[in-house]
């Protein structure tokens, strides 16, 4: 049997965990207030995953970058990955929120999506 | 001169929120005022994730939950300026601005809603004379040069101060290269939210040192190194402590305190422990229909939470231009912060006035575990919650309920204290 305490990263109210593992297998997850707190914990100690955020480069723009995400989270061990499949990558405006800024990153299977709107630059602002 | 029922100064969360409640809530006249080009305030800039998860149950951005309420504003028609800066709000609510177009222009206001966020501390966080070479930064600033310049300020990186600016930028510029060597936090705890050291510090192994600063800084023109020591009890660095950090970058995260000059300048009461507006129950300030909400009102660490409070005062704001609550009569009743309770929002309560059930946000002054937040009616305790941990970083709230406080007629005083186990 073995235990561990985990800070909750599902929202800001941070709960305290704790997992029982009995041979890599969960067999109690304690402390958490909702259901994302036991899917959290388990895919902590298992395969722990993160979405990842970042920016790119927009041309011909209101703004000069872009805010982008994976759509869903990675592994945690692909987080640099990630970040590389992003370097380098430029796009033309306009960007809406939700465009696939790069395709299955990393070969993660998960896209990397814009998460802000970027007008065309001289495209009248209101 | 132009006249509204309501006037927001400021287009963050708080002021689109204020906004979208009020006109639900029947009010038709509404002009937002913002100085920058878009709406959205600063969430434009908080790129990373976890926003709105209590708000819409969905993990979002910044910019994709400011957003949401930028599409609701704009569904709604509701009229906004902006590249307009209010440089004046007098007490008889005319609000004064200046932008290219119009140059200087005044409105009416039939009801002010102030929601003009906050500003980084930065002035005494640094207590150490002499030169300041470039590369020191406040981490808001390096956040904007980060993720709206595309501007990385450097490679090696110190963060004096554990805010939770600091703590998501400590992951931000290790994620675009560059190395960051440590946070150093002043206090003996985090001023952060705990899922913010473990998933910008810990998953990145980025070492916090708390009970430590920055004692000497090293450079001419560009920032060379700092010298970091551990600090008392009372805050003294301890010589003997001293260790040294090669680094071009210093980022401060020392706190954020709420933008209130245009407030003062209206004649509105600003408390001295939360440097925001002394409020009632409808989130109204001293002066009659003056409302104030956000982090200009009190800092936040969640915008779920600015959202909310926004919201009710939107809604406050709209029954006072429909003269729902024009007598200024009635009992007040005082809440007043003791035993580890630094402050409360609201500060004062009208009974009759408040909603069936009315969230008190408040902060305690220190670290506390296994303790209990209690709130008596009087003399009388009529709420003993456990909590396993209480910290500054992070704000808590109750809820009171009207039904309960008019059963209690002639009560003076509600005070929200921590108690130990
Ligand atoms: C650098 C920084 C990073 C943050 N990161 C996070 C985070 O990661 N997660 C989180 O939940 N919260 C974060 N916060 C807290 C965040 O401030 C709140 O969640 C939320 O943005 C507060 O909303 P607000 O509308 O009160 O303030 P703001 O978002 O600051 O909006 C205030 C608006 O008023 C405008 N304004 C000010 N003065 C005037 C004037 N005189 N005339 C016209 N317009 C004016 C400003 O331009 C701004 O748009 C952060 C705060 C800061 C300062
Ligand atoms: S368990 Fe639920 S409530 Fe607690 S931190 Fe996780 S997501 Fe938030």
């Amino acid at each position: 049997m073995e235990k561990r305490e985990l800070i909750c990263i599902g929202c800001p109210l941070g709960c305290p965990i704790t997992v029982t593992l009995d041979g890599g297998t969960v067999t109690a997850v304690e402390g958490n207030t909702c259901k994302r707190g036991d899917d959290y914990a388990r895919r902590e100690v298992t395969n722990p995953t993160r979405i990842v955020t970042s920016t790119v480069t927009v041309e011909g723009g209101c703004d000069r970058t872009v805010s982008v995400k994976t759509r869903t989270d990675v592994p945690k061990s692909m987080i640099f990955d990630c970040m590389r499949a992003l370097r380098g990558v430029k796009v033309k405006a306009p960007v809406h929120i939700g465009d696939v800024i790069v395709p299955d990153a990393a070969g993660t299977g998960v896209d990397i999506v814009a998460t802000s709107e970027v007008e065309q630059q001289g495209a009248g602002i209101v | 001169m132009k006249a509204y029922d309501i006037v927001i100064v400021g287009g963050g969360p708080a002021g689109l929120a204020a906004a979208v409640a009020a006109r639900k809530s029947g009010t038709d006249s509404i002009l937002i005022l913002e100085r920058e080009r878009e709406l959205g305030g600063i969430l434009n800039q908080c790129i990373h994730s976890g926003f709105g998860l209590h708000t819409f149950n969905e993990e979002l951005t910044g910019p994709e939950y400011a957003a949401r309420f930028v599409a609701e504003v704009k569904r709604l028609g509701i009229e906004y300026r902006l590249n307009t800066m209010v440089v004046d709000i007098s007490r008889d609510k005319v609000v004064t601005s200046v932008n290219r177009e119009d140059g200087m222009f005044s409105v009416r206001a039939g009801a002010v809603i102030l929601a003009m966020g906050c500003r980084e501390r930065s002035r005494g966080a640094l207590n150490i004379p002499g030169y300041r070479p470039a590369g020191i930064y406040s981490a808001g600033t390096a956040q904007r040069l980060v993720n709206r310049e595309g501007y990385l300020p450097g490679r090696r990186v110190v963060i004096l101060g554990s805010g939770d600016i600091g703590l998501i930028m400590a992951r931000r510029m290790t994620l675009e290269g560059a190395r960051v060597l440590l946070v150093a936090e002043l206090q003996p705890y985090s001023g952060g939210l705990k899922r913010n050291i473990v998933q910008c510090l810990d998953d990145y192994g980025i070492p916090l040192k708390l009970s430590h600063t920055v004692v000497d800084i090293q450079g001419k023109e560009r920032l060379t190194g700092v010298t970091v020591a551990r600090v008392d009890a009372s805050g003294k660095p301890i010589p003997g402590t001293e260790e040294q950090y090669d680094c071009d970058t210093l980022l401060l995260s020392v706190g954020l305190i709420p933008e209130n000059e245009l407030s003062r300048g209206a004649g509105v009461e600003i408390s001295p422990v939360t440097s925001g507006p002394v409020v009632n129950e409808s989130l109204e300030t001293n002066i009659e229909g003056i409302f104030a909400c956000g982090n200009v009102l009190h800092v936040h660490d969640l915008v779920d939470y600015v959202s909310e409070e926004a919201s009710a005062a939107g809604r406050s704001a709209a029954e006072y231009v429909r003269g729902l609550s024009a007598d200024g009569a009635g009992t007040v009743i005082r809440m007043n912060p003791a035993d580890g309770v630094r402050y409360t929002v609201p500060f004062l309560i009208r009974p009759e006035r408040m909603d069936e059930k009315m969230t008190v946000r408040f902060r305690v002054g220190s670290v506390c575990r296994d303790c209990y937040v209690s709130v008596y009616f009087d003399g009388e305790r009529v709420l003993h919650r456990r909590r396993p941990v209480v910290a500054p970083g992070e704000m808590e709230q109750i809820v009171l309920e009207k039904e309960k406080i008019l059963a209690h007629p002639g009560l003076e005083v509600i005070t929200v204290k921590i108690e130990e186990a």
